[in-house]
């Protein structure tokens, strides 16, 4: 019908949209936030390289300032606390990361079952949920730890029971506002069975803003281990954890600030590194957004 | 031959408010559809019409198994549905396609994997170069199919979801206002790709609109909802050229329109469509017909049969519309 | 009707640019257009026309990544491109009102309505219940029953085309200048478009205020606008009164359309005719016309030189080399 005649001898100015990771990258924030992390993380893997051994007490050289044989002194009982911050790190991560991780499974669970489920269940978990998060944490803490005893699994326990409610209300939330969506009610109509709705097309839906609120969850919880430790709650010493150095070093601020420094400096480089990071994430997760 | 679709005495409810407004002695449930009876043949086209709150969107959604409580007895190819037993294998003979095109597309999924999914949700196997072939027979470039449903225009959503319609080879395709918010060219490009495929694959449709325009071109048949009932179904043209029911004539007349003339015989009806909850006495219509007589307002209309025509009026129009 | 001394909207070789991440995308491409004293001027155009760009234009309501790339937009004289927010603030719901297509994105649905046409009314003189009674009176122009009561409820207990017609009365209250109407009746049925738009002329004979209509529905431009204007593609390619460029469209876009439009076909037919071909893309314009492509009269010219607008027929504005040709027709 009508003469489709194209120039082709043009070159087109269209230009490829980037992708989702560049565009994490190019945001100064995100670059920055994703900087401090990979850096944490070399940290924790390199631990073993340490120069010293974490628990290597060595009374002599107890409190001495930063020098080229320990790049952030030594604590009361002369351990090496560049040493000791870098297996910090291990166990900082390990817990933040695999905590929170299990509060997001557990909270999304409980939060699929409260959007999908019946309202009479979805008021019993709503009530438990609020519940647990009117406890606060220490206190929580207190509670379980008198039972369990002090370790690691008891402080990751503490971070699900503390973490979960918030992820299974912003789970629910958004189950709730899509289940009835017209491209869900499409794909019933194709005839997919629930778990296919729930596992492809409302999990993709829902996972940004959770893994945005996971990201920036992770400084609370190295926060949360730390306070557990400084309290004496979590891990035990001679195990470094950045809370018990902190702890530590606010015994001994006369003698030395380098144990404060020390414990709490990793801490505040995290908590940057993941909240930037979260931040920057929020942008590549929505799809609309990424025109802009 | 037997009728693909068979409806009788259908009717769809849906609940309304808690265990409060019914202890209060309120209405418990809601009839959106109330009895309805109709058949729908292979490879014709029926047009349901009908104002907001007629119930079209409903009764076509019952069909397609799309929620309500549904009453009465819905026939697929002879045998009796039941939704719970048959309601997967029906999806495959029965599509429906969505008003809000790119709403009913899921926003992460690109075009490729949309058309895909009828496929691995059934378990079947999508045979090589399906996809390509599907987004030819929409009239669709191949580079689309990477695109996700926010990249893509009304009339291009609208076309993936035809597309999608049509991956499991129905026999029945559901159109629920195909076209809604487009531009005359785009509406004919739909029209003419669902009338093209009717054609080709012997598919019957049934289109739900308000257009009456479109209706008087694409449509074998059509059928006039009001409240929930059918006030009068029959052959598009002969009801175009000589409506019976009031109603009919007042929404075949309100049609803005080029032609200064015209405007002049128009029907205007008085007030909006009553609710559902208090339904009027009599016809439900006698409210706002131009027409009424003493006895619509006391006496439901038994149905009169006229040919193939069938309407529900105690006082129906005679003669033809043009005089 | 058009008074050339005073038009009350005036936009003059207006282009504008989208920044995306896959270019520059130019939205708007040196459109024309004039809306005289309480005229009606219908703007038709499909989805990706620009029609809904050129509104937010005019209210200055665009993006933050659209940038005006050449032109003016004269309100009463003034350009409001120049005008910055604070006046534009000063206009809008004053002397420019806007109905839009869904009523509930104008009314708040947790006021009432009593409330809120209350509220709309601080730059106007007058005590509460000077306003009220304002309120009340508008809403009995707009054929509310029983306006008294109905001021105490909210949004949500109105059906559509009552709410729809609360915006209008809501838009009118300040006796605009003009009035932007972004599809209102899109989203209604038949029965009640034609209810609306009877209403619009009967309120705007008494205000006097023009109507910028945007609509994709031609019969409801031929029923209402004195004026219609078309869009393609981010342009403005033929303007005129509405009922002669009906009868004798002179661009190639609007003949075509207009044959496209199954309520002008007389014999009822299955295969409705189509343009055929798609929209350009904005970002990769091609060279020439920008209908070039689709058009079955194309040539040469056409494909390398960027039409005028021309006067033509009965049209004011056609921008088209060819304006004077025969007209075309889609045989079904």
């Amino acid at each position: 019908m009508s003469s489709a005649v194209e120039t082709t001898s043009r070159p087109s100015r269209r230009k490829q949209p980037r992708s989702a990771l560049a565009r994490l990258v190019s945001d100064p924030m995100g670059a920055f936030g994703l900087a401090l992390i990979v850096f944490t993380v070399v940290a924790a893997l390199l631990a073993d390289l340490a120069p010293f051994a974490p628990a290597k007490i060595n009374p002599v050289d107890r409190f001495s300032v930063p020098s080229a044989l320990h790049w952030l002194g030594t604590d009361n009982l002369g351990r090496d606390l560049f040493s000791r911050v870098l297996h910090g790190a291990r166990i900082a991560l390990a817990i933040s990361i695999g905590a929170t991780l299990l509060s997001l499974v557990v909270g999304l669970l409980l939060g699929v079952v409260a959007g999908f489920g019946p309202r009479w269940l979805d008021s019993l978990l709503l009530l438990v949920m609020d519940a647990m998060k009117s406890v606060p944490t220490v206190m929580l803490a207190l509670l379980l730890i008198t039972y369990t005893g002090p370790s690691l699994w008891a402080v990751v326990l503490v971070v699900v029971l503390v973490n979960g409610p918030g992820y299974a209300r912003i789970t629910r939330t958004q189950v709730l506002a899509l289940r009835n969506a017209e491209f869900i009610e499409a794909e019933r109509a194709l005839g997919a069975r629930f778990f296919r709705i729930v596992a492809f097309h409302i999990m993709p839906n829902i996972l940004g803003p959770l893994l945005i609120m996971a990201a920036m969850d992770i400084p609370v919880v190295v926060g949360i281990e730390a306070g557990l430790s400084f309290l004496g709650m979590g891990v035990r010493p001679p195990t470094p954890s950045w809370g018990t150095i902190l702890f530590d070093g606010f015994s001994y601020i006369r003698d030395s600030i380098w144990m404060v420094v020390a414990g709490g400096l990793p801490i505040v480089i995290t908590a940057l590194g993941f909240t930037f990071l979260g931040e920057a994430l929020r942008d590549t997760f929505d799809p609309k957004l990424a025109q802009r | 031959m037997t009728a693909l679709l068979e409806v009788s005495g259908l009717n769809v409810a849906f609940p309304t408010g808690g265990m409060l407004t019914r202890l209060r002695g309120g209405a418990s449930r809601l009839d959106v559809v109330a009895g309805v009876d109709f058949d729908l043949w292979p490879g014709e086209t029926m047009a349901l019409v009908g104002e907001s709150g007629s119930g079209k969107t409903t009764l076509a959604r019952a069909v397609a198994g799309l929620g309500g409580q549904v009453g009465g007895e819905i026939r697929f190819d002879g045998t009796a549905l039941d939704m719970k037993r048959d309601g997967r294998r029906l999806r495959r003979d029965i599509a429906f396609i969505f008003q809000d095109a790119v709403s009913s597309l899921s926003p992460r999924f690109t075009v490729h994997s949309l058309i895909r999914e009828p496929f691995r949700i059934h378990g079947l196997p999508c045979p090589e170069g399906e996809v390509e072939r599907l987004l030819k027979l929409v009239g669709l470039p191949p580079e689309i199919a990477d695109r996700h449903p926010h990249q893509l225009s009304g009339g291009q959503a609208r076309r993936v979801g035809v597309a999608r319609a049509l991956t499991l080879k129905p026999r029945l395709v559901i159109a629920d206002e195909p076209t809604a918010g487009l531009d005359v060219s785009v509406q004919s490009e739909v029209l003419n790709l669902l009338n093209t495929l009717r054609e080709e694959l012997g598919l019957a449709l049934l289109i739900i609109t308000h257009n009456l325009n479109v209706v008087r071109h694409v449509a074998d048949r059509m059928a006039i909802m009001y409240l929930g009932r059918f006030v009068e179904i029959g052959e598009t043209g002969a009801i175009f050229a000589a409506p019976r029911h009031p109603y009919t004539a007042a929404l075949l007349s309100a049609n803005p329109v080029i032609d200064p003339a015209a405007r002049h015989t128009r029907i205007d009806l008085e007030g909006e469509v009553p609710s559902l909850v208090h339904r009027p006495e009599g016809c439900e219509f006698h409210g706002r017909c131009p027409f009424v007589q003493p006895d619509c307002r006391t006496q439901a209309p038994p149905q009169t049969n006229e040919g193939s025509r069938r309407f529900a009026c105690h006082h129906p129009l005679k003669g033809n519309r043009n005089d | 009707m058009i008074d050339p001394m005073e038009p009350v909207l005036h936009v003059e070789g207006l282009s504008l640019s989208y920044d995306t991440p896959t270019g520059e995308v130019l939205a708007l491409r040196d459109v024309n257009l004039t809306i005289g004293k309480g005229e009606i001027v219908g703007l038709v155009g499909e989805s990706g026309s620009g029609k809904s760009t050129l509104m937010q234009a005019i209210l200055q309501l665009m993006a933050s990544s659209a940038r005006v790339t050449a032109g003016r937009i004269l309100f009463q004289g003034r350009d409001l491109v120049q005008m910055g927010p604070t006046g534009m603030q000063a206009l809008l719901g004053d002397r420019i009102s806007v109905v839009f297509q869904d009523p509930m994105t104008a009314l708040n649905p947790v006021l009432t309505i009593g409330r809120q046409m209350v509220d709309i009314q601080h730059r106007m003189a007058g005590g509460r219940s000077t306003k009220r009674q304002r309120a009340i009176e508008m809403l009995r122009r707009v054929r509310i029953p029983d306006p008294e009561s109905r001021m105490d409820r909210y949004p949500h207990e109105f059906s559509g085309g009552m709410r729809q017609r609360i915006a209008i009365a809501m838009a009118l209250m300040a006796r605009p200048a003009l009035l932007v109407a972004d599809e209102p009746t899109t989203a209604l049925d038949a029965t009640l478009e034609i209810a609306t738009i009877n209403l619009l002329r009967e309120l705007q004979k008494d205000i006097g205020c023009a109507i910028l209509f945007i609509t994709h529905h031609l019969g409801v431009v031929a029923e209402l606008c004195d004026r219609i204007d078309i869009m393609y593609a981010g342009e403005l390619v033929e303007s005129g009164p509405t009922i002669p460029v009906f009868r004798d469209p002179r661009h190639p876009y609007t003949q075509l359309l207009f044959s496209c439009d199954p309520a002008q076909i007389r014999e009822a037919t299955r295969h409705l005719p189509a343009i055929g071909g798609n929209l350009p893309d904005l970002v990769d314009l091609p060279e020439g016309c920008i209908f070039a492509p689709r058009c079955p009269r194309a040539d040469d010219t056409c494909r390398c030189r960027r039409p005028v607008d021309h006067r033509a027929g009965q049209s004011d504005l056609v921008r088209c080399h060819y304006p004077e040709a025969p007209r075309l027709e889609i045989r079904p």
